[in-house]
C-alpha cells in the first residue's frame, strides 16, 4: 500500500520492536534482496536503506516538478496550437511524475510538507540539468530528445529496483516517457525541414544542451561512492558509465538521421570496444551547477517557493471548507 | 487550523467493465469529492480507466508483515484444496 499511515512500526514481542536494527531481519532483508524480491512499505528495512530511498526518491521527485518549469516557459510561446497542447501534455504528465513519487517516499514515513519543505529551502537536491535556461523553441525539442531521452535510460532499470512502491511509481513513469522522448524529436525534424535559421536554431540548442545531458548519468563509477552499496540493495542496477556508454551509442544514429553534430570532435566509433569514445567530462562545471551557483538555480527555487506560497490559501479555504461541512454533517446526524 | 497538509487518499482504479479495481498510488486532497478529481488528473491521463474508488488511507486496516507466517502459511498444507490433488481414470480426467 501507498500509504505512511500503514507505515508505523509495529512491535513484534519474538524478536522487539520493528524500528530496531536486528541482526535477524537484517538476514531476512539480504535473503529477500538476493532473491530478487521486492520490500514493501511496511517490511522492516535497514535504517541506512530507508534514508537512501527517501533522499533518492525525493531527488527524483522534486526533479520532475522543478522540470516543469523551464518548458512550461515555452506553453504560452509555442508556435502552433498542435505544439502548445502537445507541450502542456508533457508538462502535466511530468506533474503526475513528481506525484507518483512523492506517493512512493511518503510509504517510507515522510509527509509531503517536510520533502517541498526541503526543496524549497535548498537542502533537497534536484537534478542540475533544470538550472539551464530554455532559450529558443528548439530547446523544447532538444529536452524531449536529450534530457527525457537520457532520463529513460536512468529509469528503465529502476522498474526492477527492490523497493516495491518506487519500482511501481516508476513502471508508470517509463510507460510515459517514451511520448515526450518522440514528441521533442518529432519537433526536431519539423524545425530541420524549415528555414536555415530554423536549422541554425537546432543545431545551437544541440551545442548547449549536449554536455549537460551526458551529465545526467552522474559521476564517474570510480567517483561514486555510493553505488556499491546501492547495488547491492537493488537501488541502482547498471553504473552511471554504462548508462552513459549506452546513451551515447543510441544517440548518434538519432542525430544523424536528424541532421545535426554533436559539439564533441573526439565522439567517434570505436570498433574494438564496439561502442563510440567521446570527449572528456568538465565536471567542474558539473558540480558548479549541483551545488546551486548559478542564476538558474535561484530562478527555479524562487518560482517554486512563490507558486507553493501563492497557493496557500487555497489550500487552507479547501481544509476548513471540508471541516465545516464535516461539521454540518456531524450536527444533523 | 492545526493540520496544513491535506489527508492521504489511497486510488483504485476499474481499467474496464469487467476487471476488478486495483489499487495504484495515492493522493492528497482536502476531500473526497477533490480526492476523485485528482485522482482522475493523476491516475488517467491516457484512459486507464473507467471508475475510480478513493480510500482514505487512515480508514484502510492492513494486516502486520510480521504476521505473514501464522496468516498465509496454514494454506500450505491443504493441497487437496487444488483440483490438480486428484488424479482419476484416464477417460475422465479433463474433468
Ligand atoms: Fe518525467
Ligand atoms: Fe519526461
Amino acid at each position: 500500500m501507498y500509504t505512511q499511515a500503514l507505515d508505523v512500526p509495529q512491535q513484534n514481542p519474538d524478536k522487539g520492536p520493528r524500528a530496531v536494527e536486528n541482526p535477524e531481519y537484517q538476514a531476512e532483508f539480504d535473503a529477500k534482496i538476493d532473491a530478487g524480491g521486492y520490500i514493501e512499505a511496511k517490511d522492516w528495512m535497514p535504517e541506512a536503506y530507508r534514508k537512501t530511498l527517501v533522499r533518492q526518491i525525493s531527488q527524483h521527485a522534486h526533479s520532475e516538478i522543478v522540470g516543469m518549469l523551464p518548458e512550461g516557459n515555452w506553453i504560452t510561446r509555442a508556435p502552433t496550437l498542435k505544439r502548445k497542447a502537445i507541450l502542456l501534455a508533457k508538462v502535466q504528465d511530468e506533474g503526475g511524475h513528481g506525484l507518483y513519487l512523492y506517493a512512493a517516499a511518503e510509504t517510507l514515513g515522510v509527509s509531503r510538507d517536510e520533502l517541498l519543505e526541503a526543496l524549497h529551502t535548498g537542502r533537497a537536491k534536484y537534478s542540475s540539468i533544470f538550472n539551464y535556461p530554455t532559450l529558443t523553441w528548439a530547446d523544447i525539442g532538444v529536452i524531449g530528445w536529450l534530457v527525457d531521452g537520457a532520463a529513460i535510460m536512468n529509469q528503465i532499470p529502476l522498474c526492477k529496483c527492490s523497493y516495491g512502491p518506487y519500482a511501481r511509481a516508476m513502471v508508470r513513469i517509463c510507460k510515459e516517457e517514451s511520448f515526450h522522448q518522440r514528441q521533442g524529436y518529432d519537433l526536431l525534424l519539423a524545425m530541420m525541414k524549415g528555414t536555415q535559421e530554423q536549422r541554425e536554431m537546432v543545431q545551437d540548442a544541440v551545442n548547449r544542451w549536449w554536455w549537460p545531458s551526458i551529465m545526467m548519468f552522474g559521476p564517474h563509477d570510480k567517483d561514486s561512492p555510493n553505488s556499491a552499496q546501492s547495488s547491492r540493495w537493488g537501488i541502482k542496477r547498471i553504473s552511471n558509465d554504462d548508462l552513459r556508454q549506452k546513451f551515447v551509442d543510441a544517440t548518434v544514429e538519432q542525430a544523424k538521421v536528424l541532421g545535426v553534430t554533436m559539439p564533441d570532435p573526439e565522439l567517434k566509433w570505436n570498433a574494438e570496444r564496439g561502442h563510440h569514445d567521446f570527449g572528456a567530462i568538465d565536471w567542474d562545471e558539473f558540480w558548479n551547477v549541483v551545488n546551486g551557483h548559478g542564476q538558474g538555480n535561484v530562478d527555479r527555487l524562487a518560482a517554486r517557493v512563490k507558486a507553493w506560497e501563492d497557493g496557500a490559501w487555497v489550500r487552507e479555504a479547501a481544509l476548513e471548507h471540508e471541516r465545516k461541512r464535516a461539521a454540518r454533517e456531524h450536527q444533523a446526524a | 487550523m492545526e493540520r496544513k497538509e491535506w489527508p492521504l487518499w489511497e486510488v483504485f482504479v476499474r481499467s474496464r467493465n469487467g476487471l476488478d479495481h486495483k489499487h495504484c498510488g495515492s493522493v492528497h486532497a482536502p476531500d473526497a469529492k477533490l480526492a476523485l478529481q485528482v485522482a482522475r488528473d493523476v491516475y488517467t491521463r491516457r484512459q486507464e480507466g473507467v471508475s475510480i474508488w478513493v480510500v482514505q488511507a487512515d480508514h484502510i486496516v492492513a494486516s502486520d508483515p510480521d504476521a505473514k507466517p501464522e496468516l498465509f502459511d496454514p494454506a500450505e498444507d491443504k493441497i487437496y484444496r487444488h483440483p490438480t490433488f486428484y488424479q482419476l481414470p484416464d477417460e475422465v480426467n479433463h474433468m
